[in-house]
């Protein structure tokens, strides 16, 4: 049995459809990704399996509990860590972990295990009120609130937004540690290169689910052979091999461009096309290389089809 | 290449606490300049320094051809800035934004009406001057602040997180702009702690505790570093 299972959802405010008839099924102890953009409806799903908001239509059923007519024993059941800092500012950091396993009815001695690997390296700043707290800090006490019940569910809105990259994998290195006692994660983000640290994901784009699979299952289903390509001068490169014949696509990725030729093009003999097409054109310091699609390229290609 | 923003062993120290250490680099024009660190590194106020907005304790730094210390209000007049969390009014339509905007960075009227009709034009929004701008698309937006950021023709213009949380594709869009941009000679610095924006600048410099210490390209960068990705350079240099 699932233990998050979303059913035709759908919910709208005022004229602006957030969510369409959305439906998924998380597995116990999966880290489950909604990989989209701000406005994609991500946050509205969080409140709404949150048991904070209701849907206009369809179900949802968390630990096989119904998430309208059952929400008080969801809520127990549930960690959630909202996008925005929610803890209160002018608590210590531990005053915030006490009220929250209070209002749980929780013992922190009983749960502090869980907690442990996590608290500990904000422990001597315990006395420090959270609102004086580093964004890296805030999110890994936000973490221990939200786990001090014990959930056997957390939602983690945007866990990865405001803080640099070194606090974004230490928390991802939590969260993979705590599958160990069974708890099953839904993490979004608008960040595409966090999607391969979830066992499956969802892209989400306009309150719509394009894509659902395992990341490497998502970047198999790209279809076209791609290139990766730069010169010494990227804005004229782009508009250029978008005229170019064979060529699908081109848009700038990093610091190369990627170059996403009609599936139908064999792959041999494309680079020394590409360095003639380029030398023809002036462009100096080529440099191109077959490369495999991420992410990224595939949400482009299906928000496009 | 000329250069347009340089410094030489530019510090501020608050108290005891020294928040930028020495740094001395260059930026050349047309050139599109990451500026990253982890939070606390000193960004903001090595930034703030480079904008006139706060003075140095010690070094110099010459920003578009000005002093930053003796010079400031010649410096904000060539600089423009954009950030993805706040760069318009809301609650004003997109005329209004363009001459509000216009009138804090001291254009005429005249200039003014120009600029309005030529942006609008360009920006193919001639029809929806009047909308307010809270309910234009994440991607229009970021296009209408983009180029009201350079509304007043700056050298150099600062873009906080421009693409944080667009989709790609409004995202590759956005950079579009701002190699057209650089095409044309205007300088980007862009700060970030994405790294996947930090991917598409021509050199990044790196800052950890106040101190600059890494500058070069994202290639060479990802080879000093052996990173397969700058999320990987940027935690091999942060953590030391």
């Amino acid at each position: 049995m699932p233990v998050i299972e979303v059913q035709q959802l759908s919910k709208s405010y005022g004229p602006l459809q957030a969510l369409e008839n959305l439906s998924f099924q998380v597995e116990k102890g999966e880290i489950f990704g909604l990989i989209g953009p701000d406005g994609a409806g991500k946050t509205t799903l969080f409140r709404i399996l949150a048991t904070l908001l209701l849907p206009d239509q369809g179900s949802i059923q968390l630990c096989g509990l119904d998430g309208i007519k059952e929400y008080k024993k969801i809520r127990q059941m549930l960690g959630y860590m909202p996008g925005r800092f929610s803890l209160y500012q002018d608590l210590t950091v531990e005053e915030n972990l006490e009220f929250f396993a209070s209002v749980f009815g929780a013992s922190i001695q009983k749960n502090y295990d869980l907690i442990a690997p996590i608290y500990t390296q904000i422990e001597p700043f315990k006395d420090r009120r959270a609102g004086a707290l580093s964004g890296g800090m805030k999110q890994k006490l936000a973490l221990c609130c939200a786990l001090i019940h014990r959930p056997k569910v957390l939602l983690l809105d945007e866990p990865g937004t405001g803080v640099d990259p070194v606090s974004r994998q230490e928390f991802w290195e939590m969260l993979a540690d705590l599958r160990r006692y069974g708890i099953t994660m839904l993490v979004s983000t608008p960040n595409m290169d966090e999607a391969e640290l979830c066992d499956r994901i969802a892209l989400i784009q306009h309150g719509n689910i394009m894509a659902i699979d395992t990341p490497s299952g998502i970047t198999n289903s790209f279809q076209h052979p791609l290139f990766a390509v730069r010169s010494d001068n990227m804005y004229t490169l782009i508009k250029e091999l978008r005229e170019m014949e064979g060529v699908k696509d081109c848009y700038a990725f990093g610091e190369y461009a990627h170059v996403k030729l009609e599936p139908s093009i064999a792959p041999t003999d494309t680079t020394a096309k590409i360095f003639q097409f380029l030398e023809n054109n002036g462009h100096t310091q080529i440099d191109i290389k077959p490369t495999a699609p991420t992410i990224e390229d595939c949400f482009i290609e299906l928000m496009k089809s | 290449m000329s250069t347009i923003i340089s410094t030489n062993q530019l510090t501020k120290t608050f108290g005891a606490f020294t928040a930028v250490n020495a740094i001395s680099l260059e930026v050349n024009k047309g050139e599109i300049f990451g500026f990253l660190g982890a939070n606390g590194a000193g960004k903001t106020t090595a930034l703030k320094m480079l904008t006139g907005l706060l003075t140095p304790s010690s070094g110099s730094a010459m920003v578009a051809g000005f002093d930053v210390w003796k010079q400031p209000e010649q410096v904000k007049k060539r600089i423009g800035y954009m950030s993805q969390k706040f760069s318009l009014y809301e609650d004003l339509t997109i005329r209004e934004n363009i001459r509000l905007f216009g009138g804090i960075y001291g254009l005429s009227m005249s200039d003014i009406r120009e600029k309005t009709s030529h942006l609008l034009q360009k920006l193919e929004l001639e029809k929806e001057a009047g909308t307010l701008v809270k309910s234009l698309p994440l991607g229009w937006k970021q296009k209408l602040a983009f180029s009201v950021a350079m509304l007043h023709d700056p050298k150099i213009v600062f873009l906080d997180e421009p693409t944080s949380g667009v989709d790609p594709l409004t995202r590759r869009q956005f950079w579009e702009l701002i190699y057209e941009a650089a095409h044309r000679g205007v300088t980007l610095m862009v700060t970030t702690h994405y790294m996947e924006e930090a991917e598409y600048c021509n050199r990044l410099s790196m800052m950890v505790d106040g101190s600059l210490v890494a500058l070069d390209t994202p290639g060479a960068l990802k080879t000093q570093y052996q990173a397969k990705n700058m999320d990987e350079v940027f935690r091999k240099i942060a953590r030391g």
